[in-house]
Formats: C-alpha cells, sequence, structure tokens
C-alpha cells in the first residue's frame, strides 16, 4: 500500500501584448484588420460612455452605478469572440460586453435611472443577452441552465458565457454553476474579471488560491489566467474555451487579471481602503493604451484616426443622453402588469387601490 | 377511472406533461434512477431517459438556479427539494431571481418552473423533515405557491403548475401521499391557480383548510355534522399565494362564521392573511371571532413528540364548534 502521487496539476498564465503594446508574434492570433480596429472601436465605446455615465451621475443624472473603466479589454475582447447565438449571463459591471452585443447606451441610462426598461432588449440588443443581475455570483448558474436547454433543444453548440468578479468566487453557488457545468459536460465559459477588489476587500483576502484560475482544476475543468488588461490574450484564451464548448468538450474557467481603476460604484471612496499609488501603477497599463500602440505599430490606426473616433463618440454620446433625457410618460402601474403572466384579482385588486391613492396624492400637489 | 394515492397521481401528471411537451424536464436529487427519495418520478427516467430526469448533483441552490436558466430558455423544469427543511437554500435563487425575471424585463424573460417541495409531518422522520413553510414562500412577490390535499387535485394542480408561465412552488403533503386512495378519471384535469375549491356547501360556519389538514378537517366536520347537524362550508386553499379573496369572502359573507385549521406554525401564517383578507372584505358579516387551529411557534420537535404539536382532529373539532356555539 504505498502512499503515491495521483495527478500532477498545473497553471497556464496567457499573455500576448505587454503593456508598451509589443506583440508576441508566436501567438499574436489571425485577426483581420477591421477586426482588430473594430474590437479597439468598441474598447473605446466602452471607456468614454462610462466616463460619461460617471459625469452624469455626479450631476445627479443618474442613480449609482459601478464603473468599468479599465476592464474593457476583459469584456470586449470575450464579447468579441462570443457568436450572436451564444447566451451571456452577466453581473454589473460587464458595460463594454453589454455594449458590444448592441445594447445602447440610453438604455443603460435607463437602467441606472431607476427604470426596469432599461433592461428590456430593444432592436439591435442581443435577445440573449440576460438583464444585470445584482446577487454577487448567482448568474452562473443561470449559464448552466441556459446551456443545458441549448443542448435540449439541439442546438449544442450555443454557448453560454457568464461573468463575475472575483468576489463572486467565494459564492457558494460560483461553486456549484463550476459543478454542474463540468457534471453536465456543458459549453459554458465563466469568466472571472479579477479586478482585485471585492468593494474594500482584496483579493489576498478572498481567497488563499494562488490563481483563482487553479479553482476549475477541481471541478474537472480547464482554468486559464490571462493578463486581463491585454485584449489579444483575452480574445485567444475566450476563443479557445468557446470552440471547446461548441465541440462538446465541455466548460472552461477564465481568469482575466485586471483592475477596477475607478470606485466599486459611485456610492464608494476607494480612498479608504487603498491608495492612489496602487491605481497610477494600473493606469500604465491601461489595456485601450497598448492595444492603440499595437494597431499604431501595425499601421492600421492613427492620431487622425482617434480624433475622427472621438468626435463620433462625443456625438453619438451626446444623442443618446439627449434621447435618455427626452424620455417620460412611464406607466406607473406597470410592476402590477409583471407580477405574473395570469391575471389575478388579488393583484388587480391593489393595483385598483394604488392608481386611486396616487390620484389622491397628485391632487394634494 | 383508477384509484390511486397522491404520489401516484403526482406521477400521472408528470408522465402526462412530458408525454406531451418535450419541454417538460425533471431534475433534483435522487430523482432519476431512484425515482426519488418518495418514488414521485418513479419510472419517468426509463420512459424519457435521463436527459429530461436529470439525477443532479447535490445542490439545491443548483438545482432551482439551473433550471432558472432552463426555464429562461423556454424549458419547463420541474425541480425536486428532497424536504422542505432543506428547501430554504433555494430561496436567495428563488426570490433574487425566479421571481423577478419577469418584472426585471417587463416579461421579456420569464421562468415557467416548478419547484417541488415535500413538506408537512406526521410520518415519524428525522429533524429538518417535517416543517411546514408555505407562509415564507408565499410572501415573496412573483412566487405562485399551491398545496393539493388529495390524489385528483394533486394531479390537476400538477398540470396547472407545469403549464403555468410563473415559478410554481408545489408543496406536497407528505403524510397524505399514501394515506388514501381516490378515484382520478381517465382524461388530465387542470385547476387555475389561485383559486380555492369549496368541497362541500353550507350555511352555518365556513371551514377553511389545506394539504394533509385538509384530510383531518373532513373528518372533524363529517363528525360535527353527524352529531349536531350542523351545516358547514369546506373550502379547500389549494393556493396559497396568490390567494383567493373572493372565494374565501363570498363564503364568510354568507356563513358569518370562520375558523381555519393549519399545520404551520400560528403567527403570519396563512390563517393569519386569511382572517385579515376576511378583516378588509366581510368583516361586517361576522357573528363570531374567527378560530385559528394551527400549530404553535415552536421549533418542530423530533417525531417523539409530534404528534402533540400538529393540529388533531379533536382540536379542529373543537375549534369549529367554539365558533358555532359562541
Amino acid at each position: 500500500m504505498p502512499k503515491k502521487e495521483l495527478d500532477t496539476f498545473r497553471v497556464s498564465y496567457l499573455s500576448i501584448l505587454d503593456e508598451d503594446g509589443n506583440v508576441d508574434k508566436d501567438l499574436e492570433p489571425k485577426l483581420k484588420k477591421p477586426e482588430l480596429i473594430e474590437l479597439y472601436r468598441q474598447m473605446v465605446w466602452a471607456r468614454r460612455t462610462d466616463e460619461r455615465m460617471l459625469k452624469l451621475q455626479r450631476q445627479g443624472r443618474i442613480g449609482t452605478f459601478g464603473p468599468s473603466t479599465g476592464q474593457e479589454a476583459a469584456q470586449c475582447a470575450v464579447a468579441f469572440a462570443m457568436k450572436k447565438q451564444d447566451w451571456f449571463a452577466g453581473a454589473f459591471r460587464e458595460h463594454g460586453v453589454r455594449l458590444l452585443r448592441g445594447e445602447t447606451l440610453t438604455r443603460q441610462l435607463l437602467y441606472y435611472n431607476g427604470q426596469e426598461e432599461g433592461n428590456v432588449n430593444e432592436e439591435g440588443a442581443n435577445p440573449r443577452n440576460l438583464p444585470i443581475s445584482v446577487i454577487v455570483g448567482a448568474q452562473p448558474l443561470h449559464a448552466v441552465g441556459l446551456a443545458y436547454a441549448m443542448r435540449l433543444q439541439g442546438e449544442p453548440e450555443t454557448c453560454a458565457v457568464t461573468f463575475m468578479g472575483d468576489g463572486a468566487t467565494s459564492e457558494g453557488d460560483f461553486h456549484e454553476a463550476m459543478n454542474f457545468a463540468a457534471v453536465w459536460n456543458l459549453p459554458v465559459l465563466f469568466v472571472v474579471q479579477n479586478n482585485q477588489w471585492a468593494i474594500s476587500v482584496p483579493r489576498s483576502k478572498q481567497t488563499k488560491s494562488a490563481t483563482i484560475a487553479q479553482k476549475a482544476i477541481a471541478y474537472g475543468m480547464p482554468g486559464i489566467q490571462v493578463d486581463g488588461n491585454d485584449a489579444l490574450a483575452v480574445y485567444v484564451a475566450a476563443a479557445e474555451a468557446l470552440d471547446r464548448g461548441r465541440s462538446g468538450e465541455g466548460p472552461t474557467l477564465i481568469e482575466a487579471v485586471t483592475y477596477r481603476l475607478m470606485m466599486h460604484t459611485t456610492a464608494d471612496d476607494q480612498y479608504k481602503y487603498r491608495t492612489k499609488e496602487e491605481e497610477d501603477l494600473w493606469w500604465r497599463r491601461d489595456p485601450l493604451v497598448r492595444f492603440r500602440a499595437y494597431l499604431e505599430a501595425k499601421k492600421i490606426w492613427s492620431e487622425k484616426d482617434q480624433e475622427a473616433l472621438e468626435e463620433e463618440y462625443r456625438v453619438e454620446i451626446e444623442k443618446q443622453v439627449k434621447a435618455f433625457e427626452g424620455m417620460s410618460g412611464w406607466k406607473p402601474d406597470a410592476p402590477f402588469d409583471h407580477v405574473f403572466g395570469t391575471r389575478h384579482e388579488r393583484i388587480e385588486q391593489q393595483r385598483r387601490e394604488f392608481l386611486a391613492e396616487i390620484a389622491k396624492e397628485a391632487d394634494r400637489g | 377511472m383508477a384509484k390511486l394515492n397522491m404520489v401516484q397521481a403526482i406521477n400521472l401528471a408528470l408522465d402526462e406533461m412530458m408525454a406531451e411537451d418535450p419541454s417538460v424536464v425533471v431534475l433534483g436529487e435522487d430523482v432519476g434512477v431512484d425515482g426519488g427519495v418518495f418514488r414521485v418520478t418513479e419510472g419517468l427516467i426509463e420512459k424519457y431517459g435521463e436527459a429530461r430526469v436529470i439525477d443532479t448533483p447535490l445542490a439545491e441552490s443548483a438545482i432551482i438556479g439551473t433550471a432558472i436558466g432552463m426555464a429562461l430558455a423556454g424549458l419547463k423544469p420541474v425541480g425536486e427539494m428532497q424536504f422542505c427543511g432543506f428547501s430554504y437554500i433555494m430561496i436567495p435563487q428563488l426570490e433574487g431571481h425566479g421571481s423577478r425575471y419577469r418584472s426585471r424585463t417587463h416579461g421579456q424573460f420569464h421562468v415557467p418552473l416548478v419547484m417541488r417541495v415535500p413538506y408537512g409531518g406526521g410520518v415519524r422522520a428525522l429533524e429538518h423533515h417535517s416543517e411546514s413553510r408555505e407562509a415564507s414562500l408565499g410572501h415573496f412577490p412573483g412566487v405562485k405557491v399551491v398545496i393539493p390535499s388529495g390524489p385528483r387535485n394533486a394531479r390537476s394542480l400538477m398540470r396547472a403548475a407545469i403549464l403555468d408561465p410563473d415559478p410554481v412552488v408545489y408543496m406536497e403533503p407528505k403524510r397524505s401521499y399514501r394515506a388514501f386512495k381516490e378515484e382520478v378519471p381517465e382524461a388530465p384535469e387542470t385547476v387555475e391557480i389561485g383559486k380555492a375549491q369549496v368541497i362541500q356547501e353550507g350555511t352555518d360556519v365556513t371551514v377553511i383548510a389545506w394539504g394533509a389538514m385538509m384530510h383531518t378537517t373532513k373528518k372533524a366536520v363529517e363528525e360535527i355534522r353527524q352529531a349536531r347537524g350542523a351545516s358547514i362550508e369546506l373550502i379547500d386553499l389549494l393556493t396559497i399565494s396568490p390567494m383567493d379573496t373572493e372565494t374565501i369572502c363570498a363564503s364568510v359573507r354568507k356563513t358569518g362564521r370562520l375558523a381555519v385549521v393549519q399545520e404551520a406554525p400560528l403567527s403570519f401564517g396563512p390563517a393569519s392573511e386569511i382572517i385579515a383578507t376576511v378583516n378588509d372584505h366581510a368583516l361586517m358579516h361576522l357573528e363570531a371571532p374567527v378560530k385559528r387551529v394551527c400549530g404553535y411557534d415552536v421549533v418542530t420537535p423530533y417525531f417523539g413528540r409530534e404528534n402533540l404539536y400538529l393540529p388533531t382532529l379533536g382540536r379542529a373539532r373543537r375549534g369549529i364548534e367554539e365558533v358555532l356555539d359562541f
């Protein structure tokens, strides 16, 4: 009865584009020029809209939201690798994914201004985008169920992609989702945006594991850590994981190492728990700066292109903010319409009382 | 017509729905090869295969969480929580997401799932196997909670629950699983969720019960009828939420008296809600204080003392008589 080693495990790390935009030619994906430009445009769109939302929040024109500045590569490059048919089950900091999959800034503004209408997939938005999930770590289970349903309904090549943060990896639902996805061998891609902070709790206090990627090993699925500020590395890892899923090889976990450059939400003061110096270190790793340097080195992007893009987005953002601010006339009793898909007198009675009460409130001026 | 017990009747309803609709799937712990610890899903895996009758890993949150995902993509999952005492883990997913996708997206997404929850005492089981927690579940807007009382309505209510477009918690009184058989018609029947059923008309007093208490209450009502010839209107609540205001209040307006028999603890239970509903809509018709015959606000005792704590036939009879004699 010897004591013997049963298995050994390795964890891989992938980086293709360094902080200065130098590319590892051996690992560089074969993306065409328009594809590279499109990915860059999407990342800039996510950044500019995020910046504008922060200003609007500070002016009191929208409510609380969690900025995603700094995480554009981790978000957009995954969405870029996804197919239209794939499902997306995100949390509340995947602004870049949502925009890339057809959601508008206007819609985001509606959501963050307290309207459920901001969750409705309008024309142009991917109908397989699930709405924002605020409860940390709950939505990975939905992705597993979606993938199960797809396979049963004859769409085995449709993947479900779910996003969460490093904090969510301490939640039970995250682990249950990983376990179910692996046992059922489903095409689910788990993307952990390890942005180093779960509000005030640093990654080091979240888990004793050396990497989040290695948590995949325990569930019998591949896990990889990537430089989450490197759009090419994120893209390559996501594309490979999705290919595996589509060929029936099951789920994958990607840990995208990135940084939340702003506050947790606009209700948070990050300087209570971290320093400006730490942030500065990560600003030097800005995913947009290095991707632009890469495009410029390839001679497919120039200062002039950048200026034109900034102007295009300035105009578009104004247009969408204006559209948002022009919206009104929300039906006050809409919540009663959507408790159930069936009508119940008990609900209808309360609706009548509600409408009578708000009419009385209006009379009082 | 066939005489079935409740286990057989629920099994029949699941079988019928799975045969009719390929989007119906069953998932839970031991529901496949084992046929469920109570055998409610027996034989389904042989007929419909393991892709549609899923033996899941042991994780209640994931059973409902993945069922929510399946439902969002068009399946009609029927999940099983093995016992009510293990079902609290499903609440974060049920309240946080199952009940909300419809309102969150103004109807663009909805979650047509059923969670089966065997509940209640009287089967001499271990700790955590005997609770009645319908009140907690009934408090979540966007969730329907139904409880059958016998084989025939167990089958029709399960059919209605699967056909329903929203999350339905289907609570199974396990004391009634094999307690008695009932004639169940050949053709499938359905009922309207949200409707109570007057199962016996009367004029002297209204008595409301549900689940396993229906059986106890029926006997009490029969004893009182034989003993004193009282005309008792007996209502099977069937749906805890959304509660059927009209049937309850119409009956109370007619009889002027009301007793409610509830297995669950007294405070904040459906009986309290029934009384508050009568207070809102039919108070001036009451000729006597309403009587609640309920469980006590104690942690469910182990089965050695269980029968002292569950509402008994005697307690139900005395409670109803108290209202009649006022």
